[in-house]
């Protein structure tokens, strides 16, 4: 449980600490609010953990860290699953 | 020695393979902790010990949070998930664990209502769809998971989401360290220091074990290529003489930590004066309660809590385990009575768990290196 999933900043929603993220193909809200401080934009990489970004990495390290985690098997695709089933929210909730 | 197709640069590998031996000093023996359960689970994925010299040994610590909660705690979730109206949500890892009358799956079997949540924030979402209900979310995690908790709190504050509660059992990471340096069974040469809760708590927090102890520290990534070049940083500063906190995790941890995401721990959430983990016995310090302005949504204020302790089963040596006294295949009941599909302990349920990651891969890439070796 202590993955961290890299995801791709594809829109961040007005007025909230909510953003609209890719994760390996599919978009999901993530809560930005412990990064406030480092600019976030459209296009950033980010680490999810939990649905909180919890740290902005460069474009090298977020596909590496994707090509690496997807070689781990059972453990990545249970946490996609998970993340999977966590329902898409908008707006403030 | 195995192919390193999966390392992300073999090259580089390779050379720190070389380097590791080379640094390695004729007739002395090293013992290295990696702190984190899902370092663990790269080391026996990758069979990261065959690239190792034998002189060195890799010692599976305490950081895999499904692992180190107590089957009382598991007890007492389940004694709140079965007061009426209750739905209790928490991660996936926890369904299975065994507490002393069954887990959360059983307790479901017999009437309760425990869902999988995959972030604090389903839980709060639960809360608000089901007005009718008490949600609450048994938070569990070290501080790269802490501060999604406090974040969901302060939510549940501001839109007055009444019927949310949280059952803390946050840990912190550093006061496990301490005792288990402080232990009279183990001796270690330095620490691999875990990732992602240094994106939180940055890299200061580990100074005393240099500073106190005069051992080497390296916050290391979980790619089986961080986790060499990571060793190889430990040996260096042992054969220069040095005793540092340095970061090999540097594209994604940095020096300070998350300023927001200590705030928000310390703004919903105070140390509690002593917390039993599993193996470790009851540690200082060590854990998160909520602070009194969230009494209301604090599981352990709104429902009397047993709080019975619970004895592990007899033949279970997760504790052993967990202190790194044991590598898991040395527990009696081992991949016999303990597998994956029937855990007695926790280390075999989380696959960050030692157990687990050795029941997975470690024991195949064990039979293989043997049989290289012959």
């Amino acid at each position: 449980m202590c993955l961290a999933i890299p995801a791709q900043i594809v829109r961040l929603l007005p007025e909230s600490d909510l953003a609209t993220a890719d994760v390996s193909g599919v978009q999901r809200t993530v809560n930005v609010a412990l990064l406030s401080d480092h600019n976030l934009a459209v296009g950033d990489w980010v680490l999810i953990h939990v649905g909180f970004a919890i740290s902005k990495v460069d474009e090298v390290e977020a596909r590496t860290s994707l090509e690496f985690l997807e070689s781990m098997g059972q453990a990545y695709r249970d946490e996609i699953d998970a993340l999977m089933q966590s329902e898409a929210e908008e707006g403030s909730g | 020695m195995r192919f390193v197709d999966e390392f992300r640069n073999q090259a580089i590998a390779r050379d720190v393979a070389a380097e590791i031996e080379h640094l390695v000093e004729p007739g002395r023996q090293y013992r290295f902790m990696e702190v984190c359960g899902g370092h663990t689970h790269t080391i026996y994925k990758h069979g990261v010990e065959d690239y190792l010299p034998p002189a060195i040994t890799l010692v599976h610590g305490p950081g895999c949070p499904v692992c180190v909660i107590p089957m009382g705690r598991i007890d007492d979730a389940i004694h709140i998930a079965r007061q009426p109206g209750v739905l209790l949500a928490t991660f996936g890892d926890m369904l299975r664990v065994p507490g002393g009358h069954g887990s959360f799956l059983d307790a479901n079997a017999l009437g309760a209502d425990v869902r999988m949540v995959y972030s604090p924030m389903d839980a709060l979402r639960l809360a608000k769809r089901n007005p009718d209900r008490r949600v609450v979310f048994m938070a569990i995690g070290f501080e790269t998971t802490a501060p999604s908790t406090a974040l969901t709190l302060l939510q549940a504050e501001r839109e007055a989401v009444d019927n949310f509660a949280v059952f803390c059992n946050h840990v912190t990471i550093v006061p496990a360290i301490k005792a288990i340096l402080d232990s009279p069974d183990l001796r270690l040469d330095g620490f691999l220091g875990p990732g992602h809760v240094s994106t939180a708590i940055g890299c200061r927090p580990y100074e005393f074990i240099a500073n106190n102890y005069r051992r080497p520290v390296v916050v290391a990534g979980f790619e089986p290529l961080d986790i060499l070049q990571s060793i190889h940083m430990l040996l260096r500063q042992l054969a220069e003489g040095r005793c540092e906190v340095e970061n090999q995790y540097k594209r994604v941890v940095g020096r300070e930590g998350n300023r927001n995401s200590l705030d928000a721990i310390r703004t919903t959430m105070e140390l509690r004066p002593y917390f039993e983990w599993r193996g470790l016995g009851f540690i200082s310090h060590s854990a998160l309660k909520l602070r009194d302005a969230y009494a209301r949504f604090d599981a352990e204020r709104i429902f009397e809590i047993p709080g019975v302790r619970v004895a592990d089963p007899k033949a279970c040596q997760c504790g052993e385990v967990l202190k790194g006294v044991l590598k898991p295949w040395q527990c009696k009941v081992f991949g016999t009575a303990c597998t994956p599909e029937t855990p007695i302990g926790t280390c075999m349920v989380s696959s960050e768990g030692a157990c687990a990651a050795y029941y997975n891969f470690g024991r195949f890439t064990r039979i293989h290196t043997q049989e290289a070796v012959r």
